[in-house]
């Protein structure tokens, strides 16, 4: 099942010329990019660089003011976000977004298309069929847990998981889905470092296992060098520059737009051991 | 022995409406207890029910639109049907609000409502309102007519009860649960949201068009201040946040209970000199807001908590540790 990453096959995601405008703000600024099925691509920028926006607007959480996205070459533009969902696109978000009062094992059986049981009719007429499809659901919700090291947990409300837990959980929603792409918004963030190794693990063998096609947003630098081969820089909503790690981190623009800008806290964005861990 | 046999009439009379509170309170708790819609205006969609049942029921009158004479069960389904039609309507064009948005448009709606139901005299004898409502089993000798309407209303929360309860548990009832707790990760799980907070706004507003129908039969008489947000819509609130939200177990013990207290005030203030009596109505409105205080310090959640089913007790796989010996 597992598709042969870097394939020379159409990219699954062409983002052409893309513009979103809050009012006098530009936060995305004809940005174009593609993104190659099977892999995993790494998207970085300073703050306010516009990626946070741009995964809302491929995911359809936001209508884009301007310009184009081709999703499997078909355009895809300005569709709302439960049917892309049904495309295949499925994200994640920065800050988790769980269903508080539901536990853990309802939160990922939440997700599954094709539900019966989520129409009254059937719930009311027809429960044999919704029965079978909810075994259906709850087996795969199971395996998910199991993958997540979440099955201890899987009567918990999911309001009372640690942050960490949180952002498994996250994980878990997309892989309940049928995803041909998914958008991982900051999956390390405020993950502790044990976590952290865990979660990129998990990461990859949805890559290699599972076949996924894999765009992540990320601030901690060795993470996702660990994780991608091809990274995508964004700066002031539009793309800056793209490659390896390695080559990325030797970009002179690439530096500036991390610590110039005026604004910016003077960070040093690249520490040491990424060039090491490449 | 009279004594005695007027208190079984109270109570009989009592629980009836009880019941139809429940009733009442069971359509709020699919909107705001499973999917989290915040309706102001119980009393709008009730009023709506009411009105359109007793229309249609009622023997030919001078005074307001009427004499259609159709049998009671038909104008309990019109009813229904007449809420479930203005929840829809209202739904297309508020259901995208923030919740405290939309408590605001629907207050402002029943409002709206009601002075329209006041000043429409042509058909709904503005507020004088309309009597002589049939009731069902009236021809019957007492006190099995009022037994025979009790058991009807009690039989008719029944049914609901089920179906809800079995609608709760369900994917639907869990999908629900979903866009109350999180709006934005549902759509991102590929719910369709609006779609599916128009049903829960639809069906709760047929169930609160139900209630109002069954009043106007019980009480036999309707008018326009039955959509007055004190005694409808906050009333009904009080039962479902008293009962516990979520629960449907709770929005029928919280009607009850509620409407005990609040019958049981009227009739100790009515005992009060004059002076005092029309003071006292307005301590009744306290007296339910000091329940409420009382009963949410001691359970924040309503006295029946809402309860999460989906656990490993029904789980078809024995827990990892346990799957090499199985597999």
């Amino acid at each position: 099942m597992a598709q042969q990453s870097g394939s020379r096959n159409p990219p699954v995601l062409q983002v052409d010329g893309l513009t979103r405008r809050f009012g006098g703000l530009t936060a995305v600024d004809r940005c174009s990019f593609h993104i190659d099925a099977g892999r995993i691509t790494g998207i970085i920028g300073p703050n306010g660089a516009g990626k946070s926006t741009i995964f809302n607007i491929v995911a359809g959480a936001l209508p884009p003011t301007g310009g184009r996205i081709l999703f499997e070459g078909e355009d895809v533009t300005g569709f709302p976000a439960h049917v892309l969902f049904h495309r295949g696109i499925v994200r994640t978000f920065q800050i988790p977004h769980e269903f508080g009062r539901l536990t853990v094992l309802e939160n990922l059986m939440t997700v599954p298309a094709a539900q019966p049981g989520e129409r009254l009719w059937p719930v009311w007429l027809a429960p044999g069929a919704v029965a079978r499809r909810e075994r259906e659901v709850r087996e795969r919700a199971e395996e998910t847990l199991e993958f997540l090291t979440l099955w201890e947990l899987r009567d918990a409300l999911a309001m009372n998981l640690s942050g960490g837990q949180k952002k498994l959980l996250e994980l878990g929603r997309a892989m309940m889905a049928e995803p041909r792409l998914v958008l991982l918004d900051e999956p390390g963030a405020g993950v502790n470092p044990t976590l952290l190794v865990k979660l990129g693990d998990m990461i990859r063998r949805l890559n290699r296992e599972r076949g996924y096609t894999i765009v992540i947003i990320e601030h901690d630098m060795d993470f996702i060098a660990s994780l991608c081969e091809r990274i995508i820089v964004l700066a002031e909503g539009a793309v800056l520059t793209e490659g390896t790690m390695t080559t990325v981190r030797r970009d002179a623009r690439v530096i500036d737009a991390y610590l110039g800008g005026g604004e910016e806290e003077a960070v040093e964005p690249f520490p040491a051991s990424v060039g090491r861990s490449t | 022995m009279d004594q005695l046999y007027g208190i079984f009439l109270y109570a009989v009379f009592l629980l009836t409406m009880g019941g139809i509170y429940a009733v009442l309170a069971l359509g709020l708790n699919i909107q705001w207890g499973f999917t989290g819609l915040f309706n102001a205006g119980v009393g709008g969609f009730f009023a709506i029910g009411a009105y359109v049942s007793a229309i249609l029921t009622s023997a030919a009158s001078a005074r307001h639109l009427g004499g259609y004479d159709l049998p009671v069960p038909a104008g309990i389904c019109a009813a229904m049907i007449a809420s479930a039609l203005v929840a829809w309507g209202i739904g297309r064009i508020c259901i995208r609000l923030r919740s405290d948005y939309l408590a605001i448009a629907t207050l402002g709606i029943a409002e709206i409502l009601r002075l329209v139901l006041k000043n429409e005299i042509w058909a709904t004898n503005g507020a004088r309102g309309i009597s002589r409502i049939p009731k069902p089993f009236e021809h019957v000798a007492e006190p099995w007519n009022q037994v025979g309407m009790l058991l009807l209303v009690f039989a008719i929360v029944l049914v609901l009860y089920v179906l809800l309860e079995r609608a709760r548990r369900s994917p639907w009832g869990r999908v629900m649960a979903a866009i109350r707790e999180n709006e934005d990760a549902a759509r991102a799980a590929g719910k369709d949201v609006e779609r599916l907070r128009i049903e829960a706004f639809i069906l709760g507003g047929a169930l609160m068009g139900l209630g109002g129908a069954l009043m106007a039969h019980h009480i036999k008489f309707i008018e326009p201040n039955v959509a007055e947000p004190v005694s409808a819509t906050f009333l009904v609130w009080v039962m479902l946040v008293i009962g516990g939200s979520g629960n449907n177990r709770g929005a029928i013990f919280g009607a009850i209970l509620v409407w005990t207290i609040w019958s049981a005030t009227e009739i100790l203030t009515t005992r009060l000199p004059s002076e005092w009596a029309t003071k006292a109505a307005y301590l009744r409105i306290f007296l339910v807001g000091l329940a409420l205080q009382i009963i949410l310090q001691k359970f924040p959640e309503g006295i029946f908590r809402e309860r999460r089913f989906q656990t490993s007790a029904a789980s078809v796989h024995p827990p990892p540790f346990n799957r090499e010996n199985t597999s």
